[in-house]
């Protein structure tokens, strides 16, 4: 069956450019995982077996030993419950902020509607770092500076989120629907929590895993105002890992898998989810 | 409100819009208002404090001393400023261009209907995009490791290669860095274009083939047009992440970073948290703001073109 749909609908009929095809996306998928694999090889042999030529290629029996040495030299477990903490507090955030913002402008009317949207939009242009400085002075001067809401509060400003719960709410939830609701004497925060909120929860699972991964991943800004080695995120963390003169990869690396795996687990629980999420956050806008 | 709804609906329903009307602008506002709120002291205020100081000398403790046009001399005569935006651009060009072109070869293969499984090789492709960076900068530092025993210094000692020690040397630090942005966005964007060819009908293919079309043709004068929108995306995405580049020279020359690596936002973060030269680096921040401004423009002016002319090509 498969081979007569292949000869109406084939791009390519030649079996040899099949072959190179799948030389190609087997070539790429390899280079996309031995990383992941060789993270593990290192993360699981002591120094002494990596500072060796040639280098070891299959997994040792450190790996419990590299743990305890990460565990040593940085918070890792609070490091990765602050990440937790500030991913899901600006995710919940971004989330109910921006719909309720994307509800405004999808079904309210109010006067310069289309100037303020317009203006979320052209924040998006701004660079992050062109205001770095004085938002750091800011955290300084707010007494926030090493604390977890110097993350989470700015972070809860997004104008992608807004944009995109604005073109969800306009097409998917009808007007009918709202003016039913109005007859009915709900008031406008009535309306999108009970009618709103529960018809987009898809719109919620996108914008959820794109904010939740970009604040788990952020880097600069976190390393910029959380200074204190307690309020680190995972990410400032690890990177103190590479500190040391003498640098142990064994160490290093049991620590950087071991802040990966999580992520890399519901990834592949939810890839569909993932991806589609991802893809579709991208494409558009 | 149910008054109103007793007396609006036979006879006035002006009245009832109209106070209807009242309350959407007031609460459209009001749920709008967190965030204009957080823009006015996360945004707006520091990005004209930015400008501000960037004409004040101030180490960040004592007075600000006004110094005019002062800390734009002063980083447009720094021979590392100007390094830096030598090699933003060039890790940029070398990260993201590849990727760019492969990325694009990677989505044509997956959206090929002989291909099985896809979905296999479609995770396998993304997964580098779910590690953070930070991780991605870590893990390739080891494997670019300067020692002999580093997995790529081991693999060109196959071939005969001196090892490289790549924090140091001009090429192999940019070769290191692009290969982080490389391996990471590659799925990102892949998956993306993917996007745009499942969006292309069919027909367009079969129809092509009948008059001849070779596979390049089809690539170039079918492909490649209908993907503008998805490849304009990406080509200003990658821009603009290339030039904010921090994480992955920050982590692999280390803390203090080194001539060969550094990029404008390293030279930026450098000179505020390492330095305590708050002017310069503000300065820095707004020369940074006109390069994404001028080469994201320039970029998009070429990207145009080229679907464009390859739209005239086809007809």
């Amino acid at each position: 069956m498969k081979q007569n749909k292949n000869e109406e609908i084939g791009i390519k009929k030649f079996s040899l450019s099949k072959l190179l095809v799948y030389t190609m996306l087997i070539g790429i998928s390899l280079v996309s995982l031995f990383p992941f694999y060789w993270m593990f090889v290192m993360a699981t042999n002591s120094n002494n077996m990596i500072n060796k030529t040639p280098p070891v290629v299959i997994p040792g029996p450190f790996f419990k030993e590299n743990f305890e040495k990460v565990l040593d030299s940085i918070p890792f477990f609070g490091s990765m419950l602050n990440s937790l903490i500030v991913a899901s507090s600006v995710t919940l955030g971004v989330i109910v902020l921006c719909s309720l913002a994307g509800f405004a402008f999808a079904k309210l009317e109010f006067p310069g509607r289309n100037i303020l949207f317009l203006f979320i939009l052209g924040t998006m242009m701004i660079p992050p770092q062109l205001g770095l400085i004085p938002q750091y002075f800011i955290i300084t001067e707010l007494g926030w500076l090493s604390q977890l809401k110097a993350v989470i509060i700015p972070g809860l400003m997004n104008a992608f989120g807004i944009f995109w719960m604005r073109q969800y709410i306009a097409s998917g939830v009808h007007d009918e629907i709202i003016e039913a609701a109005r007859i009915d004497g709900c008031s406008n925060f009535r309306i999108y929590w009970n009618i709103v909120i529960p018809m987009v929860l898809p719109a919620f699972a996108t914008l959820g895993i794109i904010v939740f991964m970009t604040i788990w991943g952020d880097y600069m800004w976190p390393l910029v105002v959380l200074q204190d080695q307690s309020m680190h995120t995972i990410q400032v963390a690890l990177r103190s890992l590479m500190d040391d003169r003498v640098r142990d990869y064994g160490m290093i690396l049991s620590g950087t898998f071991w802040a990966t795996v999580p992520l890399i687990i519901v990834f592949l629980l939810f890839n569909r989810l993932f991806i589609k999420s991802i893809t579709d956050g991208a494409v558009k806008s | 409100m149910s008054l109103e709804l007793e007396k609006s609906v036979p006879q006035t329903p002006k009245k009832r819009t109209f106070s209807q009307k009242k309350k959407n602008i007031v609460s459209g506002y009001l749920f709008i208002s967190p965030f204009y709120l957080l823009f006015l002291i996360f945004g707006l205020f520091p990005i004209g404090f930015s400008f501000y100081l960037a004409f004040f000398s101030w180490n960040g403790l004592g007075a600000m001393d006004f110094v005019g046009l002062n800390n734009f001399v002063i980083i447009f005569n720094d021979p590392l400023f100007w390094k830096s935006v030598y090699n933003t651009i060039v890790i940029g060009v070398m990260g993201t261009a590849p990727q760019l072109i492969v990325g694009i070869l990677l989505a044509f293969a997956l959206n090929s209907v002989l291909i099985k499984s896809k979905s296999l090789f479609r995770v396998a492709i993304f997964l580098p995009y779910v590690t953070s960076i930070v991780a991605v900068a870590i893990v390739f530092s080891v494997l670019f490791s300067n020692q002999e025993f580093g997995l790529v210094n081991s693999i060109l000692s196959i071939f005969g290669i001196e090892p490289i020690t790549w924090t140091r040397s001009e090429w192999g630090t940019k070769v290191a860095i692009s290969a982080m942005v490389f391996w990471r966005w590659l799925g990102y964007n892949t998956i993306i274009y993917l996007a745009g060819m499942q969006a292309i009908p069919n027909d367009l293919y079969e129809a092509s083939k009948i008059d001849g079309a070779t596979l390049r043709q089809q690539i170039w004068h079918i492909t490649i047009p209908l993907l503008k929108p998805f490849i304009l995306f990406t080509v200003f995405t990658s821009t603009i992440g290339a030039l904010q580049l921090f994480a992955e020279p920050h982590i692999f020359q280390g803390r203090g970073g080194r001539p060969e690596g550094i990029t404008v936002v390293v030279y930026l973060y450098r000179e505020a948290f390492d330095s305590n030269f708050f002017g310069t680096a503000s300065a820095t921040a707004i020369a940074l703001f006109f390069l994404i401004i001028i080469i994201s423009a320039l970029n998009m002016y070429f990207t145009n073109r080229l679907g464009n002319s390859s739209k005239v090509g086809s007809k």
